[in-house]
């Protein structure tokens, strides 16, 4: 089974039931979307995947690997990089250190040397400010930066976890062009996201999570034309 | 396979050019790096010729205990500035590094010299016993741990027989290398020394000198990006591959072989130790040198430790009312240099760009567009020159 594969799972959080049998499939080269409202579980599915939670039932595989009895800073040596909700950049180290640590599990200082200016070359304002602290730098700086530093780490599989929040539209947009990029060149995508207007308009498929398991599947484009999706995520 | 290096065959890859002139990179001494340099070679070498010009017992006594401070404060600042730990009881280490050594000297009769393993290895060990459990949890659970560890270690040596209860270990020898024994003296082209203070002051410059270099150059490599990724947000760190608990527990072994080696020399050049010496009070005190420093800066560490060891004694006149001096001079610093005298971040004052551009704030709307020339020029560029062209429906 190639990509990634989620197949049953269930999360409990204490006596909360987070997720509920949840399954989804990202194929190889792919952009999928999770969409959902507050409380739907997207964060907690990103925790699980990131390895930060742990399924009380079901499984998690990526190219074959369980992805679900690796402790989380395993993940990256499988090509599984997290960029986790909020950016999460590392405020007080310059933002070339920031992009520098995204390599920390790469043996070869050459290749993330290589890596740090093809960050630069997708993401110029980031090279201009290189020496700045990263907590200095605007959200949607901020949002590259912390995209730039996952993409140091060399992933094959890319999750994003809400990287909208908190940004201006525009700023948005090429926040998602760039996730758009950074797939064309052979990264798969899992995008969980809020703004199902931005994610559906880069994503190839999505899925729509509410209370914990998946309520809606297909392509971006069907997605986005039906009246269910539209009603409660788009806006008529 | 790997996202970006599918576009590693062209060649050469170079980041765009910034969009905005840089002014020149400084060299020499007036760089960032060359100044904090210079001024280390320049103090280094004052401290070096000091006892040259004065050597009064008193002078080279308290700049001994001065240099023994510096390395506390460095060892330290690994584990409270770059790893973000926040140890209050690092005196224990100081501790134990001091009675490792005493007792494996005085009642085992071992060389001072050879003394020096057994204080790295009971270190470690220390540094383990209390860091393993602790640093799983977060660091206000490690800040309480650490302060019941430098009590319990004050108290037990207080009441073991070994450590000589209360009136702790007396006659603790002096170094002695190859036969010749710092109580020898020296004779250097004709003149005689016969110096015991001034050799360990010597020992404690050298070694205090090389803690400095390594500690910063450790910090500026690999494993000090680590320490500060852990500082800064734990969680991204485990993101980004880092074992976050083996990252903090080799910073505070680290920190605590450190503070063990620091406590050997302090015992010999005493001769005497009593765990007395090793109150919460000086805790307090380094953990003031490094914060008042400022956290995660060499300089600004070393600063400290000189201030918070040397400051009472030039104080020493007004009696009684020094310590309250003291502590309204450490006021006054935090008021006027918030983060530290010389904090990790700080800035030259010949470089400070003070000219700004007119259109330096409005660029925020569109970070990718501003740089269009500079990805035209650039081979590599292509699939992101085509995203500015605006490639619209993607995935329809």
């Amino acid at each position: 089974m190639s990509g990634l594969v989620v197949d049953g799972v269930d999360v409990h959080y204490g006596r909360v039931h987070a997720l509920r049998s949840l399954s989804f499939e990202v194929g190889e080269g792919e952009i999928v979307s999770l969409l959902g409202n507050n409380g739907a579980g997207k964060t907690t599915t990103m925790n699980l995947l990131s390895g930060l939670v742990k399924a009380t039932r079901g499984t998690i595989t990526w190219n074959g690997t369980d992805l679900g009895s690796l402790p989380a800073h395993d993940l990256v040596t499988h090509g599984v990089v997290h960029v986790p909700e909020g950016r999460r950049i590392f405020s007080t180290m310059t933002v070339h250190e920031n992009l520098m640590l995204g390599g920390y599990r790469v043996a070869d200082a050459s290749l993330v040397e290589k890596r740090v200016q093809q960050a630069y070359d997708l993401m110029p304002r980031l090279h201009e400010r290189r020496k700045q602290q990263g907590g200095t730098l605007s959200g949607g700086e901020q949002q590259m930066l912390a995209i730039g530093r996952a993409l140091v780490a060399g992933p094959r599989l890319l999750l994003l976890d809400e990287p909208s929040m908190g940004l201006a539209p525009l700023i948005v947009k090429q926040v998602m062009e760039i996730i758009a990029e950074v797939n064309q060149q052979g990264t798969t995508v899992l995008l969980v996201e809020q703004n199902a207007k931005a994610a559906l308009r880069i994503a190839h498929r999505a899925y729509v999570v509410e209370t914990g398991h998946v309520t809606l599947s297909g392509p971006a484009a069907e997605l986005a034309d039906d009246p269910r999706v539209v009603e409660a995520y788009l806006g008529a | 396979m790997i996202a970006l290096s599918t576009t590693s065959t062209r060649s050469p890859l170079r980041a765009p050019a910034p969009t905005r002139e840089r002014p020149q990179r400084r060299r020499g001494w007036r760089s960032d790096e060359g100044f904090v340099r210079l001024l280390g070679a320049l103090a280094f070498v004052f401290v070096l010729v000091l006892p040259f010009i004065n050597a009064s017992p008193y002078v080279i006594s308290i700049m001994t205990s001065a240099l023994i401070y510096v390395m506390l404060a460095l060892g330290l600042n690994v584990v409270v500035g770059y790893a973000g730990l926040l140890d209050l009881g690092y005196i224990a280490f100081f501790a134990v590094g001091a009675y490792t050594s005493g007792i494996l000297t005085t009642h085992f009769g071992w060389p001072m010299l050879f003394a020096v393993p057994g204080v790295i290895v009971a270190c470690i060990v220390a540094g383990i016993i209390i860091g393993g459990p602790t640093l799983r949890l977060r660091s206000d659970y490690l800040a309480i741990v650490t302060l019941g560890f430098g009590e319990i270690i004050r108290l037990t040596a207080n009441n073991l027989e070994i450590t000589g209860g209360p009136s702790g270990i007396h006659g603790i020898p002096s170094w002695s290398f190859f036969g010749w024994d710092f109580a020898d003296g020296v004779t250097v082209g004709g003149i005689f020394f016969n110096g015991k203070i001034v050799f360990y002051y010597f020992v404690a410059l050298i070694v205090g000198a090389v803690g400095v270099v390594v500690v910063s150059r450790l910090a500026r490599g690999k494993m000090g990006r680590a320490w500060k990724a852990v500082r800064d947000d734990e969680d991204a760190a485990e993101a980004m591959g880092i074992n976050t608990y083996v990252t903090k527990i080799t910073a505070y072994i680290i920190g605590a072989v450190w503070a063990g080696l620091a406590g050997q020399l302090m015992g010999t050049h005493l001769t005497a130790i009593s765990p007395n010496s090793f109150q919460f009070l000086y805790s307090a005190l380094i953990l003031m040198a490094v914060v008042l420093g400022g956290m995660g800066s060499t300089p600004g560490v070393i600063i400290g430790a000189l201030f918070v060891s040397l400051a009472p004694e030039f104080l020493r006149e007004f009696s009684e009312w020094r310590f309250l001096l003291f502590g309204v001079l450490l006021v006054v610093t935090m008021i006027f240099r918030p983060s530290g005298i010389w904090p990790a971040t700080a800035v030259l004052p010949w470089s400070k760009d003070k000219h700004v551009d007119d259109d330096d704030t409005d660029n925020d709307q569109d970070p990718r567009v501003v740089s269009r020339e500079g990805f035209e020029k650039d081979a590599g560029a292509e699939g992101a020159a085509d995203l500015l062209s605006g490639r619209e429906g993607k995935g329809r």
